[in-house]
């Protein structure tokens, strides 16, 4: 859902601030997909093993009850991106983004969740109790674990092949295609809306007044929502044109080597600890 | 906000993933009826309609921006159904490959946004719009409160979710593991920034494209209604999977057996003197709610039925019988409402 607000620097200046995040995301995909396709150890297992040992590992960080649990599954995610090779520069900014965002939240858990006082805020006169530390504590590692674990997984696997394995989970050959289809045309898209927010930008000066800056935005929308219409036509006509009709056929070309096995092991080994001491000895 | 991660149990994320999956397939089965082939590409592409829009900063009044989700535009334009998936795949794209959403929380976040704001944005865009013409003002003033009823709907629901998590899910020194605010502060938290900001962005961004396709594209917004016309299969078979879903529901009716202690707020007064977990402990029940409790003894008190000894075979069987009262309740006020205007109509 929307709602984060945003005041600063570039208040008021909504149009260089749409096409910088139009930017932003087009420049996280290209990078994850160069980076997919260099060689590491990460980058040379199956797809499959990645999405279900991700998958694992967050569910193990998300059952956890006790908070050494939770740290050192904080440390494995770690330890994973230090094997993606994933520059320290492109992890930073994601970590502290979500650092903020949920220490926006847990925050005030230090102070509103009741508890043993650990220690008290002078002059405020605020206690912190142990319970609400505790408790933001689970709630900021739990989500940097997942966001690692997850960024680990799209930036060193193709998009293509992740949207590939999920067929394992049983989702049906279409919505796979639809997925793979959306990401595609969401890079078309972003161009789109990007050239006409930077057409529109090259062609004012000063800051654009409220009211217009409103009816850019809603115009920009419906441009591209007939766009986006138009777009699904021509595609049809061009999939139908080609033979398509209706039924979906991919080929899976997934081997399961030995690297495969020796990694779902290690994942495995990691879960059930995660499982014994987080959940089974509490 | 999408619901990131750690937030939610995961028996909360599995629940709204159950929640979410019987809505996904009716809609799959609709969309694959009325469009058939033509439904990957227009799906696709309005699904990276909808990731586009959740990233436009929109400036609102008093200098800050905000983010709308557009989900009241998909469902405008593309009826419940297929915004339900549009949306679903834009958010599941958000969260797999940007980082916006959890993994686990995906069918919370789906739940919330896609099915519950499509859902809402219909009906207010239904019932405000009516028959008016495609033109008229009245269907940007629809629009508008669309919008701004579908995003804080769906925002107070994932206010719920939040709240509820201390409740049930706590360490044995009490530290909740979630989310760990009550319903007394997730409520207004979530609450003041909707019905502000993000009821403000969503509000202005439907208007203002209903506005816009007023002017320029008016086909766009009578889409809609062309699909459902072709849609509405009725009978039978056009019912026969929600039947289907509700016969699995009742055999998953036993899940609720997992859950330890007793709903929130669904004390018995038996409980409020022992406890239950979740409840208040008190020294003695509230006399009124002592007398009112003797006042109705349920026949099939906590589901459970006195003849069957299998604790979780009852339980469905419990399911199956509140079903079909409902369901017999149901046909006999149809009967009696359709005898009543044969009469009428015939005098």
């Amino acid at each position: 859902m929307g709602g984060e607000a945003h005041h600063g620097k570039k208040r008021g200046n909504f149009v260089q601030r749409t096409i910088d995040s139009l930017a932003e995301a087009m420049e996280r995909s290209l990078y994850a997909e160069q980076l997919a396709s260099s060689r590491g150890i990460l980058q040379n297992l199956d797809p499959r093993t990645k999405l279900i040992g991700t998958l694992l590992l967050i569910a193990t960080a998300a059952s956890a009850r006790t908070i050494s649990v939770v740290i050192g599954l904080a440390v494995v995610a770690f330890g994973f991106a230090l094997l993606s090779r994933i520059s320290f520069a492109t992890l930073r900014p994601i970590w502290i983004g979500m650092f903020v965002f949920s220490g926006m939240i847990g925050l005030p858990a230090l102070f509103l969740v009741p508890g043993p006082i650990l220690a008290t805020i002078p002059g405020l006169g605020w206690h912190i109790s142990a319970t609400g530390l505790r408790s933001a504590a689970f709630l900021i590692l739990r989500s940097e674990i997942s966001i690692t674990l997850s960024f680990i997984m799209i930036t060193t696997t193709l998009w293509t092949h992740i949207l590939k394995s999920l067929r394992i989970f049983g989702i049906p050959t279409l919505i796979v295609v639809i997925l793979s289809m959306t990401y595609r045309y969401i890079f078309l898209m972003l161009q789109s809306a990007s050239d006409m927010f930077e057409a529109r930008q090259s062609r004012v000066i000063g800051k654009l007044p409220g009211n217009e800056a409103r009816r850019l935005a809603a115009a920009t929308v419906g441009v591209l929502l007939s766009k986006s219409f138009q777009l699904s036509n021509d595609v049809f006509m061009a999939m139908q044109s080609r033979g398509f009709r209706g039924e979906v056929y991919i080929l899976d070309e997934f081997v399961l080597s030995t690297r495969d096995y020796v990694a779902m092991l290690v994942i495995a080994l990691i879960c059930g600890l995660g499982i014994w001491f987080g959940i089974i000895v509490t | 906000m999408h619901i990131p991660d750690g937030y939610l149990s995961p028996a909360t994320c599995a629940t709204m993933f159950a929640a979410a999956a019987p809505f996904w397939y009716v809609a799959g089965q609709r969309i694959k009826k009325t469009l058939n082939m033509r439904m990957v590409p227009l799906l696709s592409v309005f699904a990276a309609f909808s990731f586009i829009i959740m990233m436009f900063n929109l400036p609102l009044p008093g200098g800050t921006t905000g983010h709308a989700t557009g989900v009241a535009i998909a469902t405008i334009v593309l009826g419940p159904w297929g915004s339900m998936i549009a949306v679903s795949v834009a958010l599941v794209i958000q969260a797999v490959f940007f980082g916006d959403g959890g993994i686990l929380a995906i069918g919370a976040n789906c739940f919330n946004i896609a099915i519950v704001g499509s859902l809402v944005a219909h009906w207010v865009y239904q019932g405000v719009a009516g028959k008016s013409p495609l033109t008229a003002k009245r269907r940007v003033v629809a629009a508008a409160l669309a919008g701004y009823l579908a995003i804080n709907v769906a925002a107070f629901i994932t206010a719920v979710e939040f709240g509820v998590q201390p409740l049930w899910f706590t360490d044995a020194a009490g530290t909740p593991l979630y989310a760990p605010y009550g319903l007394n502060i997730a409520i207004p938290a979530m609450m003041i920034g909707h019905l502000t900001i993000a009821g403000l962005a969503e509000l202005l961004v439907t208007a203002g494209v209903v506005a816009y396709l007023q002017r320029s594209d008016v086909s766009l917004l009578s889409f809609n209604s062309l699909v459902a016309t072709t849609a509405d299969a009725g009978g039978w078979n056009g019912s026969r999977r929600l039947w289907g879903i509700i016969a699995a529901l009742m055999v998953l009716s036993p899940l609720g057996l997992l859950a330890a202690g007793t709903a929130w707020g669904e004390w018995s007064a038996a409980d409020l003197v022992s406890g239950t977990g979740t409840s208040p402990v008190l020294a003695q029940a509230p006399t009124g709610l002592a007398r009112l409790a003797e006042f109705w003894s349920a026949p099939l008190a906590n589901y459970n039925l006195p003849f069957v000894a299998h604790e979780q075979f009852g339980y469905i069987m419990a399911a199956v019988v509140g079903t079909g009262v409902i369901i017999l309740v149901f046909v006999l006020v149809g009967i009696i409402s359709e005898r009543l205007r044969k009469r009428n109509s015939a005098t």
